[in-house]
Order: structure tokens, then C-alpha cells, then sequence
């Protein structure tokens, strides 16, 4: 019998970790919150410093992951109790009721068209709406549908029933409860990636008052061709594509009010997003306003540089103080300082505003540390055992890895998945 | 009579934006054998795969040709929908209308949709002439060798012990622990390195699985996965290792100043592990000077060496909290302390009154010699004027640089580096450990300058990704070999000299003499069959007359068109 090992965290990290542990002959048990695997990274809508189309790089691991004769995926699922002791862990799994029997679910969307209730699309940063029965985007894995029951019109109020009628399978079930099922686990890989900070909570760079101000992940939705534009770049107060376009670094990070530390991907992010931007509009001007430009990784440089001098991105180190609405709610204004003692106050108007906030261990990971008793740093993500041990947690058997450890970037999260399935291995083994 | 299904993609919007797809499914719908012609959204999705599954099936399809992409990354998927439905997966097409049409060609949608069409209708004809083919199966040598007696080589090594696989560790130097060997406390905890290199070494040491060989050189490496033979030289001996997987982590170096700001020409000028050196002897200087970025993030070296900063933080903080009287300043461009751990070392240091001058290329600082010491004067960006520091010592913070023996290494290895001299691995950010060469991996500062934990954690992943094949105890060959027609081969010897991969030898059988492939060692590049003059060399799934209909094709639709 294979041993069995839980990998907590569907993302990039955890699916490679998942990968990487079935391809050694471990029982995967990858357990994800949302209903499907994939993460921040299929979110976005290339990748830096290649600009590889993100969405074409994962999906097929996430296929391979799903497929794997060793991997069981339990996706809308959550690790509610860990009991027992290094190797014998027992994992308890709550699959929550998705009021769709997956194994008849074909994905064919029909129910989907007919379903009456519109809520804001989490997957699309709330840029559009998605229905009560839902697949969080089209590449998803599994691809089945889920009911919300939170919004359902049928499970609220017992009223509507419409996609019942119109399930050709029969895959609806508006009487699932939660299941919870119980894995003896010999070892638990923790790659609960990241969430983004809330931007309202700093109301002077306008998000939340200002129309035309938006977070860089929901900017990245406004680039991808499946995104709620399709592709095309505009702005949300009237539609129009914007000319004139701005980020702003570290909003909320490096920033003693909020989060001290550096959420390390937002530079190279808006170095590419401002690349990306240039590519669907030829003629907008953008402008990153920052404070340390931090390209440390593998072409990463070059990629700035490219950047500044082909796709023209002027970069200005300087915190803007101020955002206001611009003329008729339409565009923004941003004030900040030019450089240097001299440097004066400048107010300069754009056509859209793109922040780039704090990027935070996932919500819910606090409560998942504390149910498996793993220690957090000042900052909220795990903390390694020792130095020697840089992917074990301060719980024996639990491995961690991926933005959960530290902010990194997508490769640095592979690389530590992928070691963490060789510290599973070895403590396995019987080593330490 | 073959049976051809054909499956366009719009990748989302990636190739329906620029090609048009239902003019292609058309066309595609009158080429000859094309049985069916459909699209998808995204043929890489779950729908889009069973779609094509259930085409196959029901369509009774024997060859598929799925137009999308690039094989790079979806051949290997759409060859097992094809073999999920019950087609060889050698009966497979893949034509990429994605990089080849929509990307390259985004400004001329009717260009770019004729020749998708033209693409595809050659992809059909060669899909009409493919042939079954099975793939040839090979053993795996359960041992692991390591190159490079490093954090990260010691950190891999020590992995595979412990997991239970035979590993060979090669250190070319007399002693194990790399350049942190050079380094006293590891940023940002401030503990010992010694200990760390301590305690790995004893795990290496204390294992019946690990064998570490000290002054010895790799000078030869042949064969492939599962069965590397990997030759090691020193103390006047030579060893000859059969591996079924490498590891290689030689680590970097640090760049040596060629004379900037007065190096060499000033004794008070020194490196990052000169002082590193003087701190570990307690020679801490009352006032000291770092500056970042000497020889990199400029013109020639334009990288950024990632862990200069850190360093320079670390060990302006070495300074500050032994010497409470000390002046320390850390003139940079910017400060690249990212991520948690780092960041809280620069505000410490900002804390406790290290002094941040942030200067441009335009002006750069100059390190001077006044009567009374050592002045480095620099051009604040941040104040807009000239500050003059006085100081005991200039620390020059400068890039990792490649091993100058990366190349040979690579050569040996046959594995590709970039313009700098670090390893390139198979896919920047999905394959970070892993070479396009499979059985051979890459880790640490070789790959990319890295911090301790990175090290260790790439040195870890390295060790998982070698064990795969070795735990599994067989590897499969792709069945793109080539081979020679006995019966046509004149036994010329072209062929040998032109594999690269020294594949070829010319035998003896059955009293003739011709020449033979060793079918695990080709890697299906096809360079043999170019260079036979008497096309007795073929290779499976592009045999001539593959090829040949693939052309004639093309001239076929561009006839039609006239």
C-alpha cells in the first residue's frame, strides 16, 4: 500500500507538489477550497519575464495533476481537524455540498445559461458577474459545476429550481449535504499561497471612491483575453480604453501602517502588465510609480529595461500621497512628489489607476496554523523549522511551501513544491 | 484509407482574434481522408479533450491533428486523449496555428488564417502516412550523482541518502561547503554557516548510501537517463560512475573588481567575502562604506545578482550591532530586500543608523584617497547633492558570476547556459530545476544566483525530480528514433560523425556491414538522416516520404489558390 500524503492548497505550488509526490508513488490527497484547482497563477494573464500565456503553462499540469493515477483531487473541500502524531496523521476533509453530483455532471453549461441569479465573480475580481450554479472559469479542473448556496434562490428559499429542469444528466442534488471523509495521512503538505489586501483600507489611493481605480489582479483579469472584456483593455467608469495609465507600488506594503514587508512580485507584475497594456493599446502612455525597483531574478533586468525602452513605461520612484477622482468621476488625479530636495508636488492626471497592494498569506490560513498547531512569523506566513529544514514546518510531518513560506514568485514556489516532495520522501524513509 | 480527424483551437482569443476559424474547420473539412473537422475554445481544457475523445470514438478516427498550440507543451496531453480513445499516440499531428499564425502574424488576420490553412493541410498529409509505433523501454541505474560539493550540492546529496538512493557527491575542491564555506553567518537568522555545513556534512558521512569524492573533476559524461556513465578524475586516478540521474550544482563565483573605485590600488578597498573574512577574524571597522551594483546592472552584465543586498545588509548590521560607535553607509540603486525575512534586516539597519545614499549610473561614486584615509564621494539622487564619506573601508558588493568552467561543464553535460554563464534550465518558470535534457538537473547559484534557502530548497527539489526515474526503476524512449535501411546503407560513416550524440557505430551482422542506432541514446534530432546520401537512414515519424507529402501539399494549396 502506497503511503498516503494531503497536500492543502490547489495553487501552482500545491499542484506541483501533488505532481511531483503521485510521480514517486505516493497516494495524493490534494485538497483545495474553491472548486477548482489552478490558484492565483490562473488568474493572471501571462507570466514574467517571458510573457508566456499563464493560463497555457498550467493548464495542462492542472490536467496532468487531475489525471494522475495517484492523485485524488477534493476540491470545495477543507481540512477541518488534524489528529495523531508523525506518520500516522488523521486528516479529517470536509467536501462541502456543491449540490451537484459530479460524477454525472458533463460541464456543458446549460444550466449555467438558465440560472437567474447574478453575483459578483470572484474569479473575475468582481469585474462581472457569475450565476448561483457556476464554473469558476472555463479551463477549470474538475470541470463540474457548483451550486452557491449561499445565493441559490432553490436552497434559500426552496423557489426556482430552474437548473434542474434543464440538466440533461440528472446532476443536481439540492438535498447534498457535506461529506466528510478521513485520510491516515503519513505526512501533510501545507501550500496555501496568498490572498490581496483589501485597497480600500487605504483611502487615499482611492479604490472604492474612485472609479477608475483598480487592483492589479483585476487588472490582469482586464488583459486576458477570458477575462469580463475579453481582452480588450478599458476602464470601468465609461468604458472607454485608456491612453494614460499608472501604477503604484507597495501599496500596503513596505508600509509600517499595514504589512512591513515586501510582497516581492509586484515590481516584475507591473512591468509586464504595463508591457501587456502597450500591446492591446499602441498608443498609452504608462507610468509605474515605485520605490526600490526590485528585478532579482532571472532576466529580470533586461526585462525592465525593455520595458522603459520599447514599450516606453516610465518608471518614477515616488509614493503617491493623494488619488482623487478626476473630472465627471472619470479618470484619476494623482499627486506625488518629483524627485530630489527641490522636488515639488505634481498633481498629473490618468486615465486609469492600478494598485498594487500588499499581497497577504490566503485568509483562512491563520485558522488552518492553528488547527495544525504550525507556528506563523510577525507577518502571518509559516515558519520554517530551522535552517537546515527550509520546507518543514514546526510540526513534524508537515511540509510547507510556496507563497505561504514567503512571498515568491512562481518559479521559487515550484522549486520549493517540488522539495518538499523530497522531504516527504525522506522523512518517509526514516530519516529526520 | 486513413480516417483524419481535425481539431482547430481558439486558445481563447489567442488564435480566434487573428485567425478565422471557421474558414480553417472548413477548408480542413475538404482535405483528402479528413473525415471530421471541429473547434474548440480550449482543446487543452477537460471539455475540449473529451470532445476530442468522443470525435475519435465516435468518428472512428485512426490519425488526429489538433491545431493549436505548441507541442512544447501540449503534445504530450493531446497524445494521451488520442491514446485514451484508442489510437497510438504516433498517429498524432500537431500543427501550431498559435505562435506560427495568430501570434507572429497578429496584424494580418487573412494572412495568418491561409496559412493556418496551409499548415494544416500539410499537417494532414503527413498524419495520413504515419504508422504506429512503440516506444522502447530501458532500465535505470538506482544511483544519483551530484556535482558540486556546495550548500546546494551537499543539500541534493544529503536528500537522496536519506531517501535511500545511492549518491556520488564530486567536489572538485579539497573541502566541502562552496563559497558559503567563505561566508561566517547565513542572512537573515545570523546563524552560524559553519554549522549548517557541519551538519550536512555529518549526514552525508554517517550514510551507508552516500560516497563523497573530494579533488576529483568530472572529465567525461556519456550515455542518457537511467544510464549515465559519469568519469571523475583526481589524485592521479580515474573513476568511471554509472549514474541513472545527475544533479548538477557547481554553484557561482564572485565577480572580482577589475580596478573600479581604486580596488587592488587601496587597501581599503576590498569585497563582500574580504570582509566577510575580516569580520570572522574580528577586524570589524569603526566606519565602513558598501557599495552595490559594482560590475552589474550596467552595460555588459545587466543582471542583477540578486544577493548582494542582502549580504551588504547583513553585514552593515554585523558592523552596527558589535560596534555601537560605528558609521555605516550602503550607497546602492535600489535596495532589493524582498520578501519578509530581508526586508526586516534593511529596516533594522535603517533603524539603527545605517545611511541609504541611493546613486545613478549617470553619476557614479568615487572612491578617493585624502591625507586622512579614505573618501568615497557620491552624488545623492534622493537630496540632490554631493555627500563626502569618510571612511575606514569601501566594501565593493559585486554580482555572482558564472564558474569559469560552466562551459566545459556544459559541454560534457550537453546542457545549454545563457549569455552570463548560468545554466538554463527547461523552462524558466515551470521547470526551474529541471534541463531540456531529461535525467540531468539543475540547481542553486549555477542555475541563478541564490540565497541560502533557495539553495537548499532548488537542492531539495533537484533531489526529488532525480529520484523519479530511479524510483520507478525504468525509463521509456520516445519513439522518434532513427535507423538505417541494411539493405541500402553503404556503411560511409556520415552519419556517425554527424550525430551529436555519438549514437551511431557502423557494424557488422549477417556479413554486412552497416550502420546501427542505439535507440536510447538517439534523441530523434534527425541530423543522420540529412546526412545520408543513400536515404537509407530514416526516422520514425518523419520518415522521407512523411516529408515529402508535407511539401507536396504546400504546393498543392498555393497551386489552388493561383
Amino acid at each position: 500500500m502506497p503511503k498516503k500524503v494531503v497536500v492543502i492548497g490547489g495553487g501552482i505550488a500545491g499542484i506541483q507538489a501533488s505532481l511531483d509526490l503521485a510521480d514517486m508513488g505516493f497516494e495524493v490527497h490534494l485538497v483545495e477550497r474553491t472548486p477548482s484547482i489552478g490558484g492565483r497563477m490562473a488568474q493572471l494573464d501571462k507570466t514574467f519575464p517571458t510573457n508566456d500565456c499563464s493560463m497555457c503553462i498550467l493548464s495542462p499540469k492542472m490536467i496532468m495533476c487531475a489525471g494522475h493515477e495517484n492523485v485524488k483531487l477534493h476540491t470545495y473541500s477543507e481540512v477541518e481537524e488534524v489528529r495523531g502524531q508523525f506518520p500516522n496523521l488523521k486528516v479529517r476533509i470536509r467536501e462541502k455540498a456543491r449540490y451537484v453530483n459530479i460524477a454525472k455532471c458533463t460541464g456543458c453549461g446549460d444550466c449555467i445559461a438558465k440560472c437567474p441569479v447574478k453575483v459578483p465573480d470572484e474569479f473575475e475580481q468582481k469585474l462581472s458577474n457569475r450565476k448561483a450554479i457556476y464554473l469558476p472559469f472555463p479551463q477549470a479542473v474538475p470541470r463540474k459545476v457548483t451550486i452557491d448556496g449561499e445565493v441559490c434562490r432553490m436552497i434559500k428559499t426552496g423557489k426556482c429550481g430552474v437548473c434542474k429542469k434543464v440538466c440533461q444528466a440528472g446532476a443536481i442534488e439540492y438535498d447534498q449535504k457535506d461529506e466528510v471523509v478521513e485520510i491516515d495521512a503519513s505526512a501533510i503538505v501545507v501550500a496555501t499561497g496568498f490572498d490581496i489586501m483589501d485597497a480600500s483600507l487605504l483611502p487615499q489611493y482611492g479604490f472604492g471612491s474612485c472609479k477608475d481605480v483598480v487592483v492589479s489582479l483585476q487588472f490582469e483579469r482586464l488583459l486576458s483575453a477570458s477575462g469580463p472584456t475579453g481582452g480588450h483593455l478599458t476602464r470601468p467608469s465609461d468604458g472607454r480604453t485608456p491612453k494614460k495609465l499608472a501604477f503604484v507600488q507597495c501599496v500596503g506594503s513596505r508600509d509600517e501602517r499595514m504589512h512591513k514587508y515586501c510582497s516581492s512580485v509586484c515590481c516584475m507584475y507591473a512591468t509586464k502588465e504595463s508591457i501587456l497594456a502597450r500591446e492591446h493599446v499602441a498608443d498609452i502612455d504608462t507610468t509605474i510609480f515605485y520605490m526600490d525597483m526590485r528585478a532579482v531574478g532571472k532576466g529580470f533586468q533586461e526585462f525592465v529595461q525593455r520595458a522603459e525602452k520599447l514599450y516606453g513605461v516610465r518608471y518614477v520612484r515616488s509614493r503617491p500621497a493623494s488619488v482623487q477622482p478626476g473630472k465627471d468621476g472619470k479618470g484619476v488625479l494623482v499627486t506625488y512628489e518629483t524627485k530630489g530636495l527641490a522636488g515639488e508636488q505634481v498633481t498629473e492626471q490618468f486615465d486609469l489607476l492600478v494598485l498594487c497592494p500588499a499581497l497577504l498569506p490566503s485568509r483562512g490560513s491563520k485558522a488552518l496554523a492553528d488547527r495544525l498547531g504550525l507556528k506563523l512569523d510577525e507577518d502571518g506566513f509559516l515558519v520554517a523549522k530551522d535552517i537546515r529544514h527550509p520546507v518543514d514546518s514546526t510540526r513534524k510531518g508537515v511540509l510547507v511551501c510556496g507563497f505561504a513560506c514567503a512571498p515568491m514568485d512562481i518559479p521559487d514556489s515550484v522549486a520549493q513544491a517540488s522539495g518538499v516532495a523530497a522531504r516527504v520522501a525522506e522523512i518517509l524513509q526514516g530519516g529526520g | 484509407m486513413a480516417r483524419v480527424g481535425v481539431f482547430v483551437c481558439h486558445c481563447g482569443l489567442n488564435i480566434a482574434s487573428t485567425v478565422d476559424i471557421e474558414k480553417v474547420v472548413a477548408y480542413a473539412r475538404g482535405l483528402p481522408d479528413v473525415v471530421v473537422a471541429e473547434h474548440n475554445l480550449y482543446s487543452c481544457s477537460e471539455e475540449g479533450l473529451s470532445s476530442i475523445r468522443k470525435s475519435i470514438e465516435k468518428n472512428k478516427l485512426d490519425r488526429v491533428v489538433v491545431a493549436a498550440c505548441t507541442p512544447r507543451t501540449h503534445e504530450p496531453l493531446f497524445r494521451k486523449t488520442c491514446e485514451l480513445a484508442g489510437v497510438n499516440k504516433y498517429l498524432f499531428e500537431f500543427v501550431n496555428i498559435r505562435e506560427h499564425c495568430a501570434w507572429i502574424h497578429i496584424k494580418e488576420p487573412l494572412s495568418a488564417t491561409d496559412k493556418a490553412e496551409k499548415l494544416i493541410a500539410m499537417g494532414v498529409a503527413k498524419a495520413r502516412l504515419l504508422e504506429p509505433q512503440k516506444e522502447t523501454e530501458s532500465s535505470v541505474i538506482p544511483t544519483a550523482v551530484v556535482i558540486g560539493g556546495g550548500l546546494t550540492g551537499l543539500t541534493a546529496a544529503a536528500s537522496l541518502a536519506a531517501q535511500g538512493i545511492d549518491t556520488h557527491l564530486i567536489e572538485r575542491e579539497e573541502k566541502l561547503g562552496g563559497v558559503l564555506g567563505d561566508v561566517e553567518v547565513i542572512s537573515p537568522e545570523f546563524s552560524k554557516s559553519g554549522d549548517l555545513i557541519g551538519q550536512l556534512v555529518k549526514e552525508l558521512k554517517g550514510s551507508r548510501h552516500a560516497k563523497v569524492h573530494l579533488g576529483a573533476k568530472v572529465v567525461a559524461v556519456s550515455g542518457f537517463i537511467g544510464n549515465f556513465e559519469v568519469t571523475v578524475e583526481g589524485k592521479g586516478k580515474q573513476e568511471k560512475i554509472p549514474a541513472g540521474a545527475i544533479i548538477l550544482a557547481t554553484g557561482a563565483q564572485e565577480f572580482m573588481p577589475k580596478g573600479e573605485y581604486g580596488f587592488k590600488e587601496m587597501p581599503e578597498v576590498v569585497t563582500q567575502l574580504e570582509l566577510e573574512r575580516r569580520l570572522a577574524s574580528g577586524n570589524v571597522p569603526r566606519r565602513a562604506v558598501f557599495i552595490q551594483c559594482v560590475g552589474s546592472r550596467q552595460p555588459g552584465r545587466e543582471y542583477c545578482s540578486r544577493i548582494c543586498c542582502n549580504a551588504s545588509l547583513k553585514n552593515a548590521l554585523r558592523i552596527v550591532r558589535t560596534r555601537p560607535d560605528s558609521r555605516v553607509s550602503i550607497i546602492h540603486r535600489d535596495i532589493m530586500s524582498y520578501g519578509t525575512a530581508s526586508e526586516r534586516l534593511y529596516r533594522e539597519a535603517s533603524d539603527r543608523g545605517v545611511v541609504f545614499l541611493r546613486y545613478g549610473l549617470e553619476r557614479i561614486p568615487k572612491v578617493v584617497r585624502k591625507k586622512d584615509g579614505v573618501v568615497v564621494e557620491v552624488y545623492d539622487e534622493t537630496i540632490d547633492e554631493m555627500v563626502d564619506l569618510d571612511t575606514d573601508l569601501v566594501v565593493l558588493a559585486t554580482p555572482m558570476v558564472s564558474r569559469e568552467d560552466a562551459r566545459d561543464l556544459g559541454k560534457l553535460l550537453k546542457v545549454p547556459l545563457d549569455k552570463y554563464g548560468f545554466f538554463l534550465e527547461a523552462h524558466v518558470k515551470l521547470r526551474p530545476v529541471e534541463f531540456a535534457t531529461d535525467g540531468v538537473f539543475i540547481a542553486g547559484s549555477a542555475r541563478w544566483p541564490s540565497s541560502v534557502t533557495e539553495c537548499m530548497g532548488q537542492g531539495l527539489a533537484a533531489a526529488a525530480k532525480a529520484s523519479i526515474p530511479i524510483r520507478r526503476g525504468k525509463v521509456v524512449v520516445e519513439a522518434i528514433t532513427a535507423s538505417a535501411d541494411p539493405d541500402r546503407c553503404a556503411a560511409c560513416g556520415n552519419c556517425v560523425i554527424a550525430c551529436p550524440y555519438e549514437a551511431i557505430e557502423i557494424v557488422e551482422e549477417h556479413g554486412k556491414r552497416y550502420a546501427k542506432v542505439n535507440e536510447t541514446k538517439c534523441k530523434g534530432c534527425g541530423t543522420c538522416v540529412a546526412a545520408c546520401p543513400n536515404d537509407a537512414m530514416q526516422q520514425r515519424g518523419f520518415t522521407s516520404q512523411q516529408l515529402s507529402s508535407m511539401i507536396d501539399a504546400l504546393i498543392k494549396s498555393t497551386e489552388e489558390e493561383t
